[in-house]
């Protein structure tokens, strides 16, 4: 059975389409990432999958409820970690999970226990009696993920989860994640991180300008827009890439150095040694590049991911006032 | 038609009240203004008309003062908790909106009557008024209850209307200051000039007020019952309002 399906899911603001006719099923217990740059209509897709905004039309159904028809019962199925900080940072990171377990209606004897547990997987176990405003940036991001958990959501809602995070707490960050898909959660994911989709995602859809432009598994994706490039560093390099193209080889040389494209990288590395020790060719080095989500990413939207970062903040900022964020 | 489920309005209820407890300066430091009032203005007055026990008959209006503060600023206090982020996670969580507004009204009212007690009770000992009875002093809170409700009301109301934290600080100098002065708070009705008399009457502080002057120095304008009628009247029309456009607000 699917935990989230959307048909045609779409929001104008003002004449303005951020999401446009989105539709995508979510597999139980699959780990589905939303990957696009800021401003693409990720965040506004989540607000209306938990309720937060109504759809202008499309539907959507959300654990088994229309997120129009029946929202409390959505609401109660689902858990939410969003892109900005949402704690109460007077409060203890005991009292956010407490009056969080409260307001999902958990007994007493479970919210005690629950609270340990969700503190001791975000690793935090020693802080829970102390107020939130003492806490860095990365153990605040942990707080609302175990917050998010409190309640045993069967669908767990992650709006950029590492944004703006050093190196290593996003490293931690994808472990609790990883430890939850064990955890047979549904758990849908927007970033704009290219690594971190490929890292953890099951399925990612591409999303620009509030459409969804492929969907696949990372691998499918990469394999999709042709694969490899090896790169061979050699003398004569002219004659030898004019013999490579004889081959039927995708060649660019620049300077000493020739790129080469291919699906099959080990065919690829053997037929052009072998040319080489005909053409009398010296090799001095090989390197192989394996695809990464970024190709796909540029190949879809027509952009680089990190050059669009500029431009999408405008927008940002104005979804922000309006929405808040 | 209110669709409310009392443990979640215990658990907004609880999330106010441990805010107001955690945060100590603010507690005493909201004490400074109401009691300057009473000390400066109150002795000053009591100097200048012995006859009037200007003293006493402002210590209920002083009471009320610390209450109203207290009220709007926890009603109006939705903004920072959007700006913050807190809101979202209320708004995502499966509780109707009459349970959040409830619980707010609640929460803010029980840290509005902390505040009122505590200077209702430096006030005592400031003027030596003798303590009213038991039935007094529970129909007074019971006043105050009410009268902190339909503020901690407007103020959510606002705030769901108002978004920008920047406004904040003009709302509350632009409604606090002209509803506190243009009440019954600091002078007797009977004594103010026409039109003064004329705009206190509409103004809806001066019936808690004026309650709870009644129950506490029997220094009242209005029967009592008319003081409560009033007030439950507006904190049934302000209940609904706030409640309103609190369901209609953006995240």
């Amino acid at each position: 059975m699917d935990d989230i399906e959307t048909k045609g899911l779409t929001k104008k603001f003002n004449g303005f389409t951020a999401v446009d006719g989105l539709t995508f099923d979510i597999k139980k217990g699959e780990l589905f990432g939303l990957l696009g740059p800021n401003g693409a209509g990720k965040s506004t897709t989540i607000y209306m999958l938990t309720t937060l905004l109504k759809p202008t039309s499309g539907t959507a159904i959300v654990g088994g409820y229309d997120v129009n028809e029946e929202p409390d019962k959505v609401r109660e199925r689902i858990g939410i970690v969003f892109q900005d900080q949402t704690l109460d940072t007077y409060l203890t990171a005991f009292d956010n999970l407490d009056i969080h377990g409260r307001l999902y209606g958990m007994k007493k004897e479970e919210r005690m226990k629950r609270i340990d547990e969700v503190l001791d997987l975000v690793e935090l176990s020693e802080w829970k009696n102390k107020p939130v405003k003492t806490f860095s940036g990365g153990m605040r991001r942990r707080l609302e993920i175990a917050r998010g958990l409190m309640h045993t959501p069967s669908i767990l809602f992650l709006d950029e989860p590492t944004l703006g995070l050093d190196p290593q707490t996003r490293r931690h960050i994808w472990s609790y994640i990883e430890k939850l898909r064990k955890e047979d959660i549904t758990i849908l994911l927007t970033t704009h991180y290219l690594e971190e989709a490929d890292h953890l995602c099951d399925r990612v859809a591409i999303i620009d300008h509030g459409k969804i432009k492929v969907l696949d598994t990372p691998e499918n994706l990469k394999k999709q827009i042709g694969g490899y490039v090896v790169k061979i560093s050699a003398n004569n390099i002219e004659r030898f890439a004019d013999a490579l193209r004889k081959e039927k080889f995708e060649i660019t040389v620049d300077g000493d150095t020739l790129s080469l494209k291919t699906k099959d990288i080990w065919s690829a590395i053997k037929t052009s040694s072998e040319i080489a020790k005909k053409s009398k060719t010296t090799i001095t080095n090989i390197e192989t590049h394996a695809p990464s989500l970024e190709d796909v990413f540029i190949h879809y939207t027509g952009m680089d991911i990190r050059k669009e970062k500029a431009e999408g903040g405008e927008m940002q900022k104005r979804m922000k006032r309006r929405f808040g964020g | 038609m209110f669709n409310l489920d009392l443990s979640k309005v215990y658990a907004i209820w609880l999330r106010e009240v441990k805010r107001y407890l955690n945060s100590k300066a603010r507690i005493v430091s909201s004490l400074g203004q109401p009691l300057l009032f009473l000390i400066a203005l109150g002795g000053g007055m009591s100097a200048l008309a012995p006859e009037m026990h200007y003293q006493t008959f402002l210590l209920p209006g002083i009471v009320a003062m610390s209450v109203l503060f207290t009220s709007l600023f926890a009603g109006v206090s939705i903004i920072w908790d959007r700006d913050f982020g807190f809101l979202k996670e209320v708004l995502a969580a499966p509780a109707t909106r009459e349970t959040i507004v409830l619980g707010r009204v609640l929460g803010g009212a029980t840290t509005a009557l902390i505040q009122g007690t505590l200077i209702l009770i430096i006030g005592i000992i400031v003027t030596g008024l003798p303590l009213p009875s038991i039935e007094s002093i529970i129909l007074m809170y019971l006043m105050m209850l009410i009268m902190s409700s339909f503020l901690v009301s407007a103020g959510i109301a606002v705030a769901s209307v108002v978004q920008e934290v920047e406004t904040f600080q003009p709302i509350m100098n632009f409604i606090i200051m002209p509803l506190f002065f243009l009440s019954n708070g600091l002078f007797p009705l009977e004594k103010m000039p026409e039109w003064m008399r004329a705009i206190s009457t509409f103004n809806p502080i001066s019936y808690p007020i004026d309650g709870v002057r009644t129950l506490l120095t029997a220094q009242g304008h209005f029967p009592l019952i008319l003081d409560f009628g009033v007030s439950i009247l507006i904190l049934a029309v302000l209940f609904s309002i706030a409640t309103y456009l609190f369901s209609r607000t953006n995240i």
